[in-house]
């Protein structure tokens, strides 16, 4: 069982990204941000419980609602926030935005912007680790919708042929942008298709972040030991829609409010109360503590400067 | 210098590179046993084993990720696409990916990646095993392309390739793998972006790559015949591409053809004929010309094939008609 601090770590960095999302949507209004964005506000629980079940050496690859996963494995706020600003200082440089950014020092290969488009990317990380022997470990986050891509056959099934280090950890959040998971797939679960291609498969609830923690480390020791990859399915929801605009037409008001009763930071913080893991006065101060990292976060954002657009061109290729 | 295969001058490249970096790898499909669907991978499996030498499913939409997911930890994908043709599954990690990541996330990473893809047509393939599409990947930032004619060439450009920090298509051609040229034992590079003058001359300059090289010398001795002395430039690589190498030329012969297999419409010879209209327009004593196949897909019939693409022929009889009619060449008379 984790102890007391990790606990309450876990708790903190589901809470920095709940505000940090909450805060980038009024920053639209303020036009600080630029374009469109994908919140990952509900989803909270996948992203800290997987990544409490790596190390620093271990990798991920991430999606194009990519803050929390940013977070979770423990970017700079900072500097996401820098990026979203299209600073200089940013993540990418003012280059990528939104969801294209990478972190190599913490293990991030990056988010992406092409549905499923990080699946081939984590799985020819996998195989690199392989390849180099190492004692490593790659987490694929990916959404429903990715799992109708031809990336995701064709990927778990060579990672599953090659035995490949990977644990494919898809975020079901019910909606593939407005089309839901009971039109677009034929089975109740999505996880089954893990079968097909001789790979262990897993649902959990993915607003349980002990859960999601649970299963990863489960796959996460299986892929060390050279056993191949695992399939998790977490089920979830995003409380908003899926990008900024979004009127959220396709769902019901009974529907979101169910879920809302469901949400995995507040029934975490129920759980850490009931099983006197966190004292009253340390939520507070964690909730303090929270809120002057992203005003910092925005603080730096906003006194950085932006690219130089002579530089525009900088970064296309790699001189060596 | 021995003379020996274009197809022996690219596998001498890979055993060497291989042999050198341990983290240059191949991954493609029946690249192991097989060895290669045009059997440039032979050998490779015995000598590097099961590691290095990965024999893929059939997903080539995946497996230029799986390539770049591996160059992000530190090795060297060399990556066998069967033809080039396939390489339109594989668009989205390409163009979407490969090409853009180390500018979109801020020069953090780099993707030292090389895609092989064997190209053209003449072998009566049909329409989706034959085509060269390269101008389409002109026009997308952030990769390299190099399509050697020669197999000394092949060798340099290889290993060049395969040390580059960046994404690159390394385009074959199918009818060259057994053509002989001379390639030297000792070791050698050839860089990017700098064009080999085939064939020194004053009165007209021709520019193409590849296979169609072949083709242009074979046009220029008949040309040489009739007085017109061309100037052939082998650009080596598209992307960088060498403007300079043709504007010099330019400067002497005041006229300017390309040649090449792919599509004529937005094809290599329109982006070049643009950039020289924009930077060398006042050396230009006539209208620069195209010469590429035949904007339809590459049908099968021999008959068909053979006049979808240049050839010697045709390039000699179009470069009379179109830039040396009107100077007392006895157009006819060459015809016949």
């Amino acid at each position: 069982m984790d102890n007391k601090n990790e606990l309450i770590e876990y708790f903190r960095k589901m809470l920095l990204i709940r505000k940090f999302e909450s805060k980038i949507l009024s920053l639209f209004d303020e036009n600080k941000i630029f374009g469109t964005t994908h919140v990952y506000i509900g989803e909270e629980a996948v992203a800290v419980g997987a990544c409490s079940a790596i190390t620093k050496d271990d990798y991920i690859t991430s999606t194009h609602r990519g803050h929390g996963h940013f977070i979770a494995k423990g970017g700079d706020v900072k500097l996401v926030m820098a990026e979203l600003f299209g600073k200089e200082t940013g993540y990418s440089k003012g280059r990528g935005g939104t969801q294209h950014m990478s972190d190599m020092t913490i293990g991030h290969l990056g988010s992406n912007g092409i549905t499923a488009g990080g699946i081939p990317i984590a799985t020819g990380a996998g195989l690199a680790i392989k390849y180099k022997g190492f004692n490593r470990v790659v987490l694929c986050f990916f959404g429903d919708g990715a799992c109708n891509e031809g990336y995701f056959h064709e990927s778990l099934n060579f990672a599953s042929v090659m035995k490949l280090p990977v644990v494919f950890i898809c975020e079901n959040n019910l909606y593939a942008m407005s089309t839901p998971v009971d039109y677009a797939f034929p089975t109740k679960d999505i996880s089954c298709r893990g079968s097909s291609y001789n790979i262990d498969c897993n649902i959990v609830d993915g607003n349980d972040i002990l859960k999601v923690k649970e299963a990863v480390e489960c796959a996460v020791i299986k892929a060390k030991k050279g056993e191949g990859p695992t399939f998790i399915e977490c089920k979830t929801y995003r409380h908003f829609g899926h990008s900024r605009n979004d009127p959220k037409i396709y769902r019901s008001k009974e529907e979101e409010k169910l879920w809302l009763e469901n949400d995995p930071i507040i029934r975490f913080k129920d759980y850490l109360i009931k099983n006197k893991k966190i004292s009253k006065k340390r939520l507070e101060s964690i909730e303090k503590e929270v809120k002057i990292e992203i005003e910092n976060a925005i603080k730096y954002a906003d006194d950085c400067p932006f690219p130089d657009p002579k530089d525009v061109e900088k970064y296309l290729f790699y001189e060596s | 210098m021995p003379e020996i295969f274009y197809i022996k001058a690219l596998q001498d490249a890979l055993f060497e590179e291989m042999d050198r970096d341990e983290n240059v790898f191949m991954m493609g499909e029946d690249i192991g046993t097989y060895g290669g669907c045009f059997g440039v991978t032979r050998g490779l499996l015995d000598k590097f084993g099961e590691k290095r030498v990965i024999d893929t499913p059939m997903s080539e939409s995946s497996m230029v990720g799986w390539g770049i997911g591996s160059s992000l930890l530190g090795l060297r994908p060399i990556i066998e696409i069967m033809f080039m043709d396939f390489i339109t599954l594989c668009m989205d990690q390409i163009i979407n990916q490969a090409s853009k990541m180390r500018y979109i996330y801020g020069g953090a990473v780099k993707t030292p990646i090389v895609i092989r893809a064997p190209a053209g047509a003449g072998r009566r393939y049909g329409a989706s095993h034959s085509q060269s599409l390269e101008a389409m990947f002109m026009n997308i930032p952030g990769l390299k392309i190099v399509a050697p004619s020669t197999p000394y060439d092949v060798k340099g450009l290889m290993k060049s390739s395969i040390r580059d920090d960046n994404l690159v298509l390394f385009i074959e051609s199918k009818l060259l793998y057994w053509s002989k040229g001379g390639v030297p034992r000792e070791e050698y590079t050839v860089p990017f972006g700098k064009a080999n003058i085939i064939k020194d001359g004053s009165d007209i300059t021709i520019v193409s790559y590849s296979r169609m090289i072949n083709e242009c010398l074979k046009a220029s001795i008949e040309l040489e015949k009739k007085g017109i002395d061309c100037e052939i430039i082998d650009l080596r690589t598209l992307c960088p591409l060498d403007l300079d190498t043709i504007i010099k030329s330019i400067k002497k012969t005041g006229k300017l053809v390309v040649v090449e297999e792919g599509c004529k419409t937005s094809g290599v010879g329109a982006e070049i004929s643009a950039s020289i209209c924009e930077e060398a327009f006042e050396y230009l004593s006539s209208p620069i010309l195209r010469i590429a196949g035949l904007d339809i897909p590459i049908p099968y019939s021999p008959v068909l094939e053979d006049v979808t693409i240049p050839d010697y022929q045709k390039i000699r009889s179009i470069i009379i008609e179109k830039l040396f009619k009107d100077k007392k060449l006895q157009y006819k008379n060459i015809m016949n």
